[in-house]
């Protein structure tokens, strides 16, 4: 459900950028920390743009790592769960270096002749 | 698998951080650098050519849009000095049994207005209507794969059926969901998240979002603790783990226990509200 509704989001965001313009991919970049699920994004895209002037259009999504940066010891660590720690020293102090990506990164239009 | 970005000055440059989805790992290291990359591209990027093609670089945040219209709101709500608190919870954790006696206990301190998200029922709506200033019902089901959300759209259009310079105080009670409410700001000024004990110690972690756009977690039907196994310290540790800022504050809707300290935390949100009379 949540999918579908941010497919539609996207959808909105490509038509205005198409301009027209047939699209033939659109990349999206999603953080680890985003509740996003790849697999059923793209499915309700699919299941959205059937139809549409966007029928066929391939949707590719980017998963972004979240990556914290300690304050403390400067070293990096690579979460999975969602707790802001570092995995070196175990301190909260931690800077979010990636992770928290929601972005229509570009797409692929044809040139009308 | 690097990618030739052709300029308008006929510069080619390599970009070797097309790691979609397979191969992420590898490449995150670079993805603060990636970003920046890309956003200093998009002034004379005319996009790169294969096949018949061209790459448009967007760079929008995904929900732009609606982002843009919360701001409306923000905007408009600010101006009727309206302060507006966002109320989301997933089924059934007591947001309308919470905010019912909200209404009651405040109605001679502040002048709340309530905007009702349901998926398409007016059962809460008509619940809370005699108590609150004004209610505005917003059936959400009638947007395809919005049923599960209230969004800022839906929201516009419940502002303008209620009198905001009239209200101090607007809560909007969301759909009942854990996920998607978290994601789309509605131009609200507080967001706060109710949790049932009912619910299970590990939430925080489930459902990292919503805890973490969170400004005040209520715990509610503490009534119940005795007949549960919910570990209440666990709860507060995944809670802290996820989001170390969030106001905690332990209440039984059912019972009044611990909802004035509910009560000061909504006045706290407007200025002019007058204080607790004893
Ligand atoms: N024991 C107990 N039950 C409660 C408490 N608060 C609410 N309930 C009950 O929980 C059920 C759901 O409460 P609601 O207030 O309708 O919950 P809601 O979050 O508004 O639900 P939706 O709008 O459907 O998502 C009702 O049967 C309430 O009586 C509480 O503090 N203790
Ligand atoms: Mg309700
Ligand atoms: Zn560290
Ligand atoms: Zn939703």
């Amino acid at each position: 459900m949540h999918e579908l509704a941010l497919s539609q989001a996207i959808a909105a965001s490509v038509e205005r950028h198409a301009d027209g313009r047939h699209v033939t991919r659109v990349r999206v970049r999603i953080g680890h920390l985003r509740q996003v699920v790849p697999e059923s994004l793209r499915f309700s895209w699919t299941l959205l743009t059937e139809g549409s002037a966007l029928d066929g259009t391939e949707l590719l999504v980017e998963h972004v790592p979240a990556v914290v940066a300690c304050n403390d010891c400067a070293e990096m660590s690579t979460l999975d769960l969602p707790i802001l720690v570092c995995h070196a020293c175990h301190g909260h102090d931690v800077t979010l270096v990636s992770g928290d990506e929601f972005l229509i990164d570009s797409i692929d239009v044809m040139e009308v002749a | 698998m690097g990618r030739f970005h052709h300029h308008a000055d006929g510069t080619v440059h390599r970009h070797d951080h097309d790691h979609l989805e397979d191969d992420h790992l590898e490449g995150h290291h670079l993805e603060g650098h990636h970003i920046e990359e890309h956003a200093r591209d998009v002034g004379d990027h005319t996009g790169y050519l294969e096949t018949g093609s061209t790459r448009v670089e967007v760079l929008e945040a995904l929900l732009s849009e609606n982002d843009r219209i919360a701001a409306a709101n923000r905007r408009d709500l600010a101006e009727a000095g309206v302060r507006t608190v966002n109320v989301m919870s997933s089924p059934g954790a007591g947001k309308t049994t919470l905010l019912r006696s909200t209404l009651i206990a405040l109605e001679d301190r502040l002048r709340i207005g309530v905007l009702e998200g349901d998926i398409a029922t007016s059962i809460d709506a008509d619940l809370l209507e005699g108590h609150a200033a004004a209610v505005a019902l917003v059936n959400t089901s009638a947007g395809f794969g919005g049923e599960c959300h209230l969004d800022a759209v839906m929201v516009r259009s419940g502002l303008t059926r209620l009198p905001l310079r009239a209200l101090d105080l607007l809560v909007i009670e969301n759909v009942g969901n854990l996920v998607c409410p978290a994601e789309f700001d509605v131009g609200e000024d507080a967001r706060a998240m109710i949790f049932s004990v009912t619910e299970g110690e590990e939430k925080p972690l489930k459902y990292p979002v919503m805890f973490r756009v969170a400004d005040v977690v209520v715990v509610n039907k503490v009534d119940l603790l005795p007949y549960l196994d919910f570990d209440l310290d666990r709860f507060l540790a995944n809670l802290r783990d996820v989001n170390p800022d969030a106001t905690v504050i332990q209440v039984s809707a059912k019972t009044g226990e611990g909802v004035a300290v509910w009560f000061d935390w909504l006045c706290g949100l407007v200025p002019s509200a007058p204080a607790a009379r004893t």
